[in-house]
Protein backbone atom coordinates (compact mmCIF):
# COMPACT_ATOMS: atom_id res chain seq x y z
CA UNK A 1 0.00 0.00 0.00
CA UNK A 2 2.74 2.29 1.07
CA UNK A 3 4.45 1.30 -2.40
CA UNK A 4 1.52 2.10 -3.91
CA UNK A 5 0.99 5.45 -2.86
CA UNK A 6 4.81 6.85 -3.37
CA UNK A 7 4.09 5.37 -6.98
CA UNK A 8 3.09 7.93 -9.74
CA UNK A 9 -0.08 6.41 -11.21
CA UNK A 10 -1.69 6.88 -7.46
CA UNK A 11 -1.51 10.99 -8.29
CA UNK A 12 -3.84 9.80 -11.23
CA UNK A 13 -5.90 6.91 -9.54
CA UNK A 14 -6.44 7.87 -6.57
CA UNK A 15 -8.13 11.49 -7.38
CA UNK A 16 -10.20 9.81 -10.14
CA UNK A 17 -11.60 7.36 -7.08
CA UNK A 18 -12.55 10.35 -5.16
CA UNK A 19 -14.59 12.11 -8.03
CA UNK A 20 -16.17 8.90 -8.67
CA UNK A 21 -17.36 8.56 -4.97
CA UNK A 22 -18.00 12.33 -4.55
CA UNK A 23 -20.57 11.76 -8.05
CA UNK A 24 -22.01 8.28 -6.16
CA UNK A 25 -22.81 10.47 -3.09
CA UNK A 26 -24.11 13.48 -4.91
CA UNK A 27 -26.66 10.95 -6.80
CA UNK A 28 -28.09 9.41 -3.91
CA UNK A 29 -28.36 12.29 -2.22
CA UNK A 30 -30.59 13.91 -4.84
CA UNK A 31 -32.37 10.56 -4.81
CA UNK A 32 -33.28 10.22 -1.34
CA UNK A 33 -34.07 13.53 -0.57
CA UNK A 34 -35.93 13.98 -3.87
CA UNK A 35 -34.17 17.36 -4.56
CA UNK A 36 -35.32 18.86 -8.06
CA UNK A 37 -33.34 18.93 -10.81
CA UNK A 38 -33.62 22.76 -10.89
CA UNK A 39 -32.31 23.15 -7.47
CA UNK A 40 -29.58 20.64 -7.56
CA UNK A 41 -29.02 18.55 -10.54
CA UNK A 42 -28.11 14.70 -10.31
CA UNK A 43 -24.65 14.26 -12.37
CA UNK A 44 -26.49 11.55 -14.41
CA UNK A 45 -28.60 14.66 -15.12
CA UNK A 46 -25.76 16.92 -15.83
CA UNK A 47 -23.67 13.95 -18.11
CA UNK A 48 -27.24 14.01 -20.22
CA UNK A 49 -27.28 17.64 -20.44
CA UNK A 50 -23.36 17.61 -21.60
CA UNK A 51 -24.03 15.47 -24.33
CA UNK A 52 -27.32 16.88 -25.37
CA UNK A 53 -25.94 20.50 -25.42
CA UNK A 54 -22.20 19.04 -26.66
CA UNK A 55 -21.66 21.46 -29.17
CA UNK A 56 -22.53 25.05 -27.44
CA UNK A 57 -20.61 23.74 -24.77
CA UNK A 58 -17.54 22.91 -27.12
CA UNK A 59 -17.55 26.42 -28.87
CA UNK A 60 -17.84 28.15 -25.33
CA UNK A 61 -15.51 26.16 -23.41
CA UNK A 62 -12.99 27.05 -26.59
CA UNK A 63 -13.97 30.56 -26.32
CA UNK A 64 -13.26 30.55 -22.38
CA UNK A 65 -9.99 28.99 -23.15
CA UNK A 66 -8.74 31.21 -25.72
CA UNK A 67 -9.58 34.03 -24.01
CA UNK A 68 -8.51 32.78 -20.70
CA UNK A 69 -4.63 31.52 -22.05
CA UNK A 70 -4.06 34.87 -24.37
CA UNK A 71 -4.92 36.95 -20.75
CA UNK A 72 -2.43 34.45 -18.69
CA UNK A 73 0.29 34.51 -21.54
CA UNK A 74 0.47 38.42 -21.47
CA UNK A 75 0.33 38.10 -17.40
CA UNK A 76 3.19 35.72 -17.12
CA UNK A 77 5.00 38.10 -19.64
CA UNK A 78 4.60 41.57 -17.71
CA UNK A 79 4.46 39.49 -14.23
CA UNK A 80 7.61 38.53 -14.90
CA UNK A 81 9.31 41.96 -16.27
CA UNK A 82 7.95 43.78 -13.40
CA UNK A 83 8.68 41.31 -10.69
CA UNK A 84 12.33 41.35 -11.49
CA UNK A 85 12.03 45.46 -11.93
CA UNK A 86 10.78 45.59 -8.39
CA UNK A 87 12.74 43.11 -7.27
CA UNK A 88 15.96 44.17 -8.48
CA UNK A 89 15.33 48.29 -8.28
CA UNK A 90 14.52 49.68 -4.97
CA UNK A 91 13.05 52.91 -6.87
CA UNK A 92 10.66 50.89 -8.92
CA UNK A 93 9.91 49.02 -5.41
CA UNK A 94 8.76 51.87 -3.35
CA UNK A 95 7.37 53.73 -6.45
CA UNK A 96 5.11 50.53 -7.78
CA UNK A 97 4.61 48.44 -5.29
CA UNK A 98 2.14 50.38 -3.25
CA UNK A 99 0.17 51.15 -6.37
CA UNK A 100 0.17 47.25 -7.31
CA UNK A 101 -1.29 46.30 -3.97
CA UNK A 102 -3.87 49.19 -4.38
CA UNK A 103 -4.71 48.04 -7.62
CA UNK A 104 -4.88 44.39 -6.83
CA UNK A 105 -7.57 45.24 -3.62
CA UNK A 106 -10.20 46.27 -6.56
CA UNK A 107 -12.68 43.77 -7.31
CA UNK A 108 -12.05 43.17 -11.06
CA UNK A 109 -15.78 42.54 -11.44
CA UNK A 110 -16.11 46.31 -11.06
CA UNK A 111 -13.74 47.29 -13.70
CA UNK A 112 -16.01 44.55 -16.19
CA UNK A 113 -18.57 47.22 -17.14
CA UNK A 114 -16.10 49.92 -17.78
CA UNK A 115 -14.27 47.18 -20.05
CA UNK A 116 -17.67 46.26 -21.71
CA UNK A 117 -17.95 50.18 -22.31
CA UNK A 118 -14.60 50.69 -23.73
CA UNK A 119 -14.29 47.30 -25.91
CA UNK A 120 -17.64 46.41 -25.89
CA UNK A 121 -19.38 43.57 -24.96
CA UNK A 122 -16.80 40.90 -26.62
CA UNK A 123 -13.92 38.73 -25.77
CA UNK A 124 -11.86 42.09 -25.39
CA UNK A 125 -12.90 42.48 -21.91
CA UNK A 126 -12.31 38.07 -20.96
CA UNK A 127 -9.01 38.75 -22.00
CA UNK A 128 -8.37 41.87 -20.07
CA UNK A 129 -9.63 40.83 -16.99
CA UNK A 130 -8.13 37.56 -16.97
CA UNK A 131 -5.31 39.37 -17.00
CA UNK A 132 -5.53 41.74 -14.39
CA UNK A 133 -6.81 38.65 -12.03
CA UNK A 134 -3.15 36.92 -12.97
CA UNK A 135 -0.23 39.25 -13.47
CA UNK A 136 -0.35 40.05 -9.38
CA UNK A 137 0.85 36.85 -8.00
CA UNK A 138 3.13 36.20 -10.78
CA UNK A 139 5.07 39.57 -10.20
CA UNK A 140 5.03 39.60 -6.50
CA UNK A 141 6.30 35.85 -6.30
CA UNK A 142 9.43 36.76 -8.97
CA UNK A 143 9.99 39.68 -6.78
CA UNK A 144 9.97 37.07 -3.61
CA UNK A 145 12.25 35.05 -5.35
CA UNK A 146 14.54 37.18 -5.83
CA UNK A 147 14.94 39.26 -2.88
CA UNK A 148 15.76 35.34 -0.92
CA UNK A 149 18.74 34.81 -2.40
CA UNK A 150 21.38 34.13 0.30
CA UNK A 151 23.59 37.25 0.88
CA UNK A 152 26.12 34.59 1.27
CA UNK A 153 25.40 33.61 -2.38
CA UNK A 154 25.60 36.96 -3.72
CA UNK A 155 28.83 37.71 -1.68
CA UNK A 156 30.60 34.81 -3.03
CA UNK A 157 29.86 36.16 -6.61
CA UNK A 158 30.63 39.89 -5.75
CA UNK A 159 34.22 38.81 -4.60
CA UNK A 160 34.84 36.62 -8.21
CA UNK A 161 34.19 40.37 -9.34
CA UNK A 162 30.70 39.40 -11.01
CA UNK A 163 28.71 41.93 -13.06
CA UNK A 164 24.83 42.70 -12.15
CA UNK A 165 24.12 40.48 -15.43
CA UNK A 166 25.76 37.48 -14.39
CA UNK A 167 24.65 37.00 -11.02
CA UNK A 168 21.60 36.94 -12.18
CA UNK A 169 22.17 34.31 -14.66
CA UNK A 170 24.05 32.47 -12.35
CA UNK A 171 21.90 33.12 -9.33
CA UNK A 172 19.06 35.32 -9.94
CA UNK A 173 17.07 33.63 -12.28
CA UNK A 174 17.39 30.19 -11.59
CA UNK A 175 17.00 30.58 -8.06
CA UNK A 176 13.28 32.25 -8.75
CA UNK A 177 12.33 29.63 -11.11
CA UNK A 178 10.69 27.51 -9.11
CA UNK A 179 9.19 30.59 -7.49
CA UNK A 180 7.54 31.62 -10.81
CA UNK A 181 6.45 27.98 -11.04
CA UNK A 182 4.29 28.24 -7.97
CA UNK A 183 3.08 31.91 -8.75
CA UNK A 184 1.57 30.07 -12.51
CA UNK A 185 -0.07 27.77 -10.92
CA UNK A 186 -2.23 30.06 -8.90
CA UNK A 187 -2.15 32.67 -11.68
CA UNK A 188 -3.92 29.91 -13.76
CA UNK A 189 -6.91 29.42 -11.82
CA UNK A 190 -6.70 32.88 -11.26
CA UNK A 191 -7.06 33.84 -15.07
CA UNK A 192 -10.12 31.09 -15.77
CA UNK A 193 -11.95 33.13 -12.72
CA UNK A 194 -11.13 36.51 -14.60
CA UNK A 195 -12.06 35.35 -17.89
CA UNK A 196 -15.72 33.65 -16.17
CA UNK A 197 -16.50 36.68 -14.48
CA UNK A 198 -15.90 38.93 -17.22
CA UNK A 199 -17.90 36.44 -19.36
CA UNK A 200 -20.98 36.58 -17.03
CA UNK A 201 -21.02 40.04 -16.74
CA UNK A 202 -20.63 41.34 -20.19
CA UNK A 203 -20.30 39.00 -23.52
CA UNK A 204 -21.48 37.70 -26.53
CA UNK A 205 -19.71 34.14 -25.55
CA UNK A 206 -17.90 31.69 -23.51
CA UNK A 207 -18.62 29.33 -20.58
CA UNK A 208 -19.78 32.25 -18.05
CA UNK A 209 -22.11 34.03 -20.61
CA UNK A 210 -23.57 29.84 -20.95
CA UNK A 211 -23.92 29.46 -16.94
CA UNK A 212 -25.39 32.99 -17.17
CA UNK A 213 -28.19 32.31 -20.04
CA UNK A 214 -29.01 28.90 -18.98
CA UNK A 215 -29.62 29.66 -15.07
CA UNK A 216 -32.10 32.54 -16.89
CA UNK A 217 -33.58 29.30 -18.97
CA UNK A 218 -33.95 27.36 -15.67
CA UNK A 219 -31.94 24.95 -17.27
CA UNK A 220 -30.05 24.10 -14.52
CA UNK A 221 -28.49 20.91 -15.46
CA UNK A 222 -26.92 22.42 -18.39
CA UNK A 223 -25.26 25.69 -15.89
CA UNK A 224 -23.46 22.73 -13.79
CA UNK A 225 -22.20 21.33 -17.19
CA UNK A 226 -20.45 24.21 -17.80
CA UNK A 227 -18.78 24.11 -14.19
CA UNK A 228 -17.75 20.95 -14.97
CA UNK A 229 -16.18 21.84 -18.00
CA UNK A 230 -14.94 24.78 -16.43
CA UNK A 231 -13.33 22.52 -13.68
CA UNK A 232 -11.76 20.31 -15.74
CA UNK A 233 -9.93 22.66 -17.58
CA UNK A 234 -8.62 24.63 -14.75
CA UNK A 235 -7.44 21.23 -13.79
CA UNK A 236 -5.97 20.30 -16.73
CA UNK A 237 -3.84 23.55 -17.39
CA UNK A 238 -3.12 23.15 -13.37
CA UNK A 239 -1.79 19.81 -13.95
CA UNK A 240 0.39 21.23 -17.10
CA UNK A 241 2.25 23.06 -14.77
CA UNK A 242 3.29 20.66 -12.44
CA UNK A 243 4.22 18.56 -15.09
CA UNK A 244 6.54 20.98 -16.51
CA UNK A 245 7.54 22.42 -12.92
CA UNK A 246 8.84 18.71 -12.53
CA UNK A 247 10.73 19.03 -15.84
CA UNK A 248 12.28 22.16 -15.82
CA UNK A 249 13.18 22.22 -11.72
CA UNK A 250 15.15 18.80 -12.14
CA UNK A 251 17.31 19.57 -8.99
CA UNK A 252 13.92 20.20 -6.37
CA UNK A 253 12.71 17.45 -4.12
CA UNK B 1 46.65 19.84 -14.89
CA UNK B 2 46.48 21.84 -11.75
CA UNK B 3 49.04 24.71 -11.44
CA UNK B 4 50.74 25.74 -8.01
CA UNK B 5 49.61 29.75 -7.73
CA UNK B 6 54.11 30.02 -7.63
CA UNK B 7 53.12 30.15 -11.59
CA UNK B 8 50.59 32.60 -12.14
CA UNK B 9 52.21 34.89 -9.60
CA UNK B 10 55.43 35.59 -11.60
CA UNK B 11 53.38 37.73 -13.79
CA UNK B 12 52.76 39.79 -10.68
CA UNK B 13 55.04 42.77 -9.17
CA UNK B 14 57.66 41.29 -7.59
CA UNK B 15 57.53 41.77 -3.51
CA UNK B 16 60.42 42.14 -1.83
CA UNK B 17 61.38 39.48 0.62
CA UNK B 18 59.46 39.69 3.69
CA UNK B 19 57.75 42.55 2.58
CA UNK B 20 53.74 41.97 3.75
CA UNK B 21 51.28 40.81 1.16
CA UNK B 22 48.14 41.87 3.41
CA UNK B 23 48.44 44.65 5.94
CA UNK B 24 45.92 45.97 7.82
CA UNK B 25 46.77 49.70 9.15
CA UNK B 26 45.08 51.07 12.68
CA UNK B 27 41.68 49.37 11.25
CA UNK B 28 38.84 50.54 13.13
CA UNK B 29 34.97 50.38 12.95
CA UNK B 30 31.90 52.08 14.41
CA UNK B 31 28.57 51.81 14.65
CA UNK B 32 25.72 53.95 15.45
CA UNK B 33 23.68 52.72 18.57
CA UNK B 34 20.91 54.81 20.69
CA UNK B 35 22.24 57.99 18.97
CA UNK B 36 26.03 57.64 19.54
CA UNK B 37 29.01 55.77 17.98
CA UNK B 38 30.08 53.08 19.69
CA UNK B 39 33.85 51.43 18.65
CA UNK B 40 33.56 47.68 17.90
CA UNK B 41 37.01 47.30 16.21
CA UNK B 42 39.68 49.94 17.45
CA UNK B 43 43.49 50.04 16.44
CA UNK B 44 43.78 46.28 14.65
CA UNK B 45 46.91 46.45 12.97
CA UNK B 46 48.88 43.52 11.27
CA UNK B 47 50.33 42.22 8.33
CA UNK B 48 50.50 39.10 5.87
CA UNK B 49 53.34 37.55 4.82
CA UNK B 50 52.35 35.63 1.14
CA UNK B 51 51.73 32.31 1.74
CA UNK B 52 50.79 32.48 5.27
CA UNK B 53 47.74 31.02 6.86
CA UNK B 54 46.27 33.53 9.43
CA UNK B 55 43.48 32.68 12.13
CA UNK B 56 41.80 35.04 14.21
CA UNK B 57 39.87 33.94 16.58
CA UNK B 58 38.00 35.82 19.63
CA UNK B 59 34.48 36.23 21.67
CA UNK B 60 31.61 36.32 19.30
CA UNK B 61 30.85 39.89 18.52
CA UNK B 62 33.81 41.24 18.24
CA UNK B 63 34.27 42.02 14.68
CA UNK B 64 36.39 39.20 13.24
CA UNK B 65 33.43 38.92 10.54
CA UNK B 66 33.91 42.42 9.35
CA UNK B 67 37.58 41.91 9.35
CA UNK B 68 37.04 39.40 6.40
CA UNK B 69 34.53 41.60 4.84
CA UNK B 70 37.37 44.63 4.85
CA UNK B 71 39.43 42.11 3.23
CA UNK B 72 37.48 41.22 0.23
CA UNK B 73 36.09 44.73 -0.09
CA UNK B 74 32.62 44.05 0.22
CA UNK B 75 32.67 46.33 3.18
CA UNK B 76 36.08 48.48 3.24
CA UNK B 77 37.84 49.87 6.03
CA UNK B 78 35.70 53.10 7.34
CA UNK B 79 38.69 54.08 9.49
CA UNK B 80 42.40 53.08 9.44
CA UNK B 81 43.53 50.87 5.85
CA UNK B 82 43.60 47.69 4.50
CA UNK B 83 46.08 47.58 2.11
CA UNK B 84 46.90 44.32 -0.68
CA UNK B 85 50.17 44.67 -2.29
CA UNK B 86 50.43 48.42 -1.66
CA UNK B 87 47.44 49.35 -2.39
CA UNK B 88 43.97 50.31 -0.10
CA UNK B 89 41.16 48.14 -0.59
CA UNK B 90 38.66 50.30 -1.41
CA UNK B 91 36.03 48.11 -3.34
CA UNK B 92 35.24 44.53 -3.89
CA UNK B 93 38.35 42.43 -4.92
CA UNK B 94 38.19 40.52 -7.80
CA UNK B 95 40.11 37.23 -7.09
CA UNK B 96 39.02 36.40 -3.62
CA UNK B 97 38.11 32.89 -2.68
CA UNK B 98 35.24 32.85 -0.12
CA UNK B 99 34.03 29.67 2.19
CA UNK B 100 31.59 30.38 4.76
CA UNK B 101 29.56 28.62 7.79
CA UNK B 102 26.58 27.97 5.34
CA UNK B 103 28.19 26.45 2.32
CA UNK B 104 25.60 28.09 -0.27
CA UNK B 105 26.29 25.46 -3.09
CA UNK B 106 23.81 26.53 -6.23
CA UNK B 107 21.15 23.72 -5.74
CA UNK B 108 19.96 23.80 -9.39
CA UNK B 109 24.43 22.59 -10.38
CA UNK B 110 25.94 18.90 -9.83
CA UNK B 111 28.98 19.37 -7.14
CA UNK B 112 31.49 18.96 -10.43
CA UNK B 113 29.18 22.14 -12.13
CA UNK B 114 29.55 24.38 -8.58
CA UNK B 115 33.06 23.99 -8.20
CA UNK B 116 33.55 25.11 -12.01
CA UNK B 117 31.72 28.37 -10.93
CA UNK B 118 34.15 30.52 -10.74
CA UNK B 119 36.14 29.83 -13.55
CA UNK B 120 33.16 30.95 -15.71
CA UNK B 121 33.56 34.27 -13.83
CA UNK B 122 37.28 34.82 -13.42
CA UNK B 123 39.23 36.32 -16.12
CA UNK B 124 41.71 34.87 -17.64
CA UNK B 125 39.60 31.48 -17.55
CA UNK B 126 35.99 32.87 -18.13
CA UNK B 127 37.25 33.68 -21.71
CA UNK B 128 38.78 30.41 -22.07
CA UNK B 129 35.97 28.75 -20.52
CA UNK B 130 34.39 26.72 -23.57
CA UNK B 131 38.19 26.08 -25.21
CA UNK B 132 39.36 24.95 -22.44
CA UNK B 133 36.89 22.79 -20.53
CA UNK B 134 38.01 19.49 -20.43
CA UNK B 135 41.23 20.97 -18.59
CA UNK B 136 38.85 23.03 -15.89
CA UNK B 137 36.71 19.86 -15.39
CA UNK B 138 40.16 18.28 -14.53
CA UNK B 139 41.18 20.68 -12.58
CA UNK B 140 37.90 20.51 -10.27
CA UNK B 141 38.28 16.95 -10.38
CA UNK B 142 41.69 16.71 -9.10
CA UNK B 143 40.28 19.16 -6.25
CA UNK B 144 37.23 17.09 -5.73
CA UNK B 145 39.78 14.03 -5.03
CA UNK B 146 41.99 16.16 -2.72
CA UNK B 147 38.57 16.34 -0.19
CA UNK B 148 37.62 12.84 -1.47
CA UNK B 149 34.63 13.59 -3.22
CA UNK B 150 35.99 12.21 -6.65
CA UNK B 151 32.43 9.62 -6.50
CA UNK B 152 30.03 12.05 -5.83
CA UNK B 153 30.62 14.58 -9.19
CA UNK B 154 27.44 14.43 -10.14
CA UNK B 155 25.43 14.17 -7.44
CA UNK B 156 22.97 17.81 -6.35
CA UNK B 157 23.67 19.53 -3.10
CA UNK B 158 20.68 17.99 -1.24
CA UNK B 159 22.18 14.67 -1.84
CA UNK B 160 24.93 15.40 0.13
CA UNK B 161 25.92 15.42 3.56
CA UNK B 162 26.69 18.93 5.30
CA UNK B 163 29.99 18.13 5.50
CA UNK B 164 30.54 16.83 1.86
CA UNK B 165 28.67 20.48 1.12
CA UNK B 166 31.07 22.23 2.89
CA UNK B 167 34.10 20.37 1.14
CA UNK B 168 32.69 21.39 -2.25
CA UNK B 169 32.45 24.74 -1.37
CA UNK B 170 36.23 24.51 -0.43
CA UNK B 171 37.19 23.54 -3.67
CA UNK B 172 34.95 26.24 -5.16
CA UNK B 173 36.70 29.05 -3.28
CA UNK B 174 40.37 27.71 -4.35
CA UNK B 175 39.74 26.51 -8.05
CA UNK B 176 40.78 30.05 -9.81
CA UNK B 177 43.64 30.19 -7.46
CA UNK B 178 42.45 33.32 -5.49
CA UNK B 179 45.50 35.16 -4.20
CA UNK B 180 43.42 35.16 -1.25
CA UNK B 181 41.16 32.52 0.53
CA UNK B 182 38.48 33.96 3.41
CA UNK B 183 37.34 31.41 5.60
CA UNK B 184 34.51 32.73 7.59
CA UNK B 185 34.06 29.89 10.78
CA UNK B 186 33.81 27.38 7.70
CA UNK B 187 33.40 24.29 9.95
CA UNK B 188 30.87 25.93 12.61
CA UNK B 189 28.35 23.82 11.63
CA UNK B 190 29.57 21.20 11.41
CA UNK B 191 30.19 17.59 14.16
CA UNK B 192 33.40 17.58 15.77
CA UNK B 193 34.76 14.27 14.21
CA UNK B 194 33.54 16.00 10.91
CA UNK B 195 35.29 18.87 11.53
CA UNK B 196 38.79 17.55 12.40
CA UNK B 197 38.82 15.32 9.14
CA UNK B 198 38.18 18.70 7.41
CA UNK B 199 40.86 20.52 9.08
CA UNK B 200 43.14 17.90 7.30
CA UNK B 201 41.17 17.92 4.01
CA UNK B 202 41.45 21.83 4.34
CA UNK B 203 45.46 21.41 4.89
CA UNK B 204 45.28 19.58 1.83
CA UNK B 205 43.48 21.88 -0.14
CA UNK B 206 45.90 24.74 0.66
CA UNK B 207 49.16 23.17 0.80
CA UNK B 208 48.26 22.80 -3.03
CA UNK B 209 47.86 26.65 -3.68
CA UNK B 210 49.84 28.24 -0.51
CA UNK B 211 47.71 31.26 -1.33
CA UNK B 212 47.41 33.99 1.83
CA UNK B 213 44.05 32.66 4.07
CA UNK B 214 42.68 34.14 6.65
CA UNK B 215 40.62 32.14 9.02
CA UNK B 216 37.79 33.56 11.45
CA UNK B 217 36.79 30.85 14.08
CA UNK B 218 36.16 30.28 17.74
CA UNK B 219 38.02 26.74 17.44
CA UNK B 220 41.15 27.76 19.28
CA UNK B 221 42.51 23.81 18.24
CA UNK B 222 41.16 24.49 14.98
CA UNK B 223 43.15 27.92 14.56
CA UNK B 224 46.05 26.18 15.86
CA UNK B 225 45.63 23.31 13.94
CA UNK B 226 45.60 24.73 10.61
CA UNK B 227 47.56 28.58 11.30
CA UNK B 228 50.81 29.91 10.45
CA UNK B 229 49.80 32.41 13.06
CA UNK B 230 47.24 33.01 14.93
CA UNK B 231 45.74 36.69 16.26
CA UNK B 232 43.71 37.17 19.39
CA UNK B 233 40.78 39.40 19.39
CA UNK B 234 39.36 41.03 22.85
CA UNK B 235 36.13 42.13 23.96
CA UNK B 236 34.52 45.49 22.33
CA UNK B 237 36.41 47.45 21.32
CA UNK B 238 38.27 44.90 19.98
CA UNK B 239 41.43 44.76 19.10
CA UNK B 240 44.61 42.35 18.86
CA UNK B 241 45.46 41.47 22.18
CA UNK B 242 47.69 38.43 21.04
CA UNK B 243 49.02 37.15 18.34
CA UNK B 244 51.34 33.55 18.41
CA UNK B 245 53.50 32.03 15.33
CA UNK B 246 52.88 28.43 15.44
CA UNK B 247 56.08 26.66 14.49
CA UNK B 248 54.68 23.16 13.30
CA UNK B 249 56.16 21.54 10.81
CA UNK B 250 53.33 20.69 7.73
CA UNK B 251 51.49 18.73 6.93
CA UNK B 252 50.06 18.56 10.45
CA UNK B 253 48.38 15.37 11.66
CA UNK B 254 45.46 14.52 13.59
CA UNK B 255 47.75 13.09 16.22
CA UNK B 256 49.88 16.39 16.69
CA UNK B 257 46.86 17.54 18.69
CA UNK B 258 48.10 15.42 21.59
CA UNK B 259 51.50 16.82 21.53
CA UNK B 260 52.84 18.94 24.06
CA UNK B 261 53.60 21.66 21.88
CA UNK B 262 49.90 21.77 20.28
CA UNK B 263 48.51 21.80 24.00
CA UNK B 264 51.04 24.72 24.88
CA UNK B 265 50.10 26.86 22.26
CA UNK B 266 46.70 25.77 23.03
CA UNK B 267 46.69 26.58 26.81
CA UNK B 268 48.53 30.02 25.79
CA UNK B 269 45.88 31.21 23.40
CA UNK B 270 43.15 29.76 25.79
CA UNK B 271 44.58 31.92 28.97
CA UNK B 272 44.32 35.06 26.78
CA UNK B 273 40.68 34.57 25.60
CA UNK B 274 39.50 34.54 29.41
CA UNK B 275 37.45 37.51 30.30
Amino acid sequence: MNRFLKSKSASFVLPFIATVLLFILWELAVIIFKIPPFNLPSPSNIFQAMTQFAPQLITNAGRTLWTTLVGFSVAVLVGVLLGFLIGYSRIAYLMLYPLLVAFNTIPKAAIVPLLAIWFGANAIPATITAFLLAFFPIAVNVALGLDTVEPEMKDVLRSLGATQVETFQKVGFPHTLPYIFASLKIAASFAFIGAVISESVASNAGLGYLIVQATADFNVPLAFAGLMVLALMGVILYGFFVLAEKKIIYWAR
Amino acid sequence: MFQPIADSATAQPVLALGEPLLEFDRVGLEYPFEGSMRRIIEDVTLSVQPGEFVAIVGPSGCGKTSILRMVSGLNPAPIGAVRYRGETIRRPMKNVGMAFQNPVLLPWRSTLDNVLLPLEIVQPYKREFKQRKAEFVQMAQDLLKTVKLQDFQKQFPWQLSGGMRQRASLCRALIHQPEILLLDEPFGALDAFTREEMWVMLQALWMRVKCVSILITHDLREAVFLADRVYVMGARPSSIIYDVKIDLPRPRTLEMELSDEFNHYFSNIRRHIQH
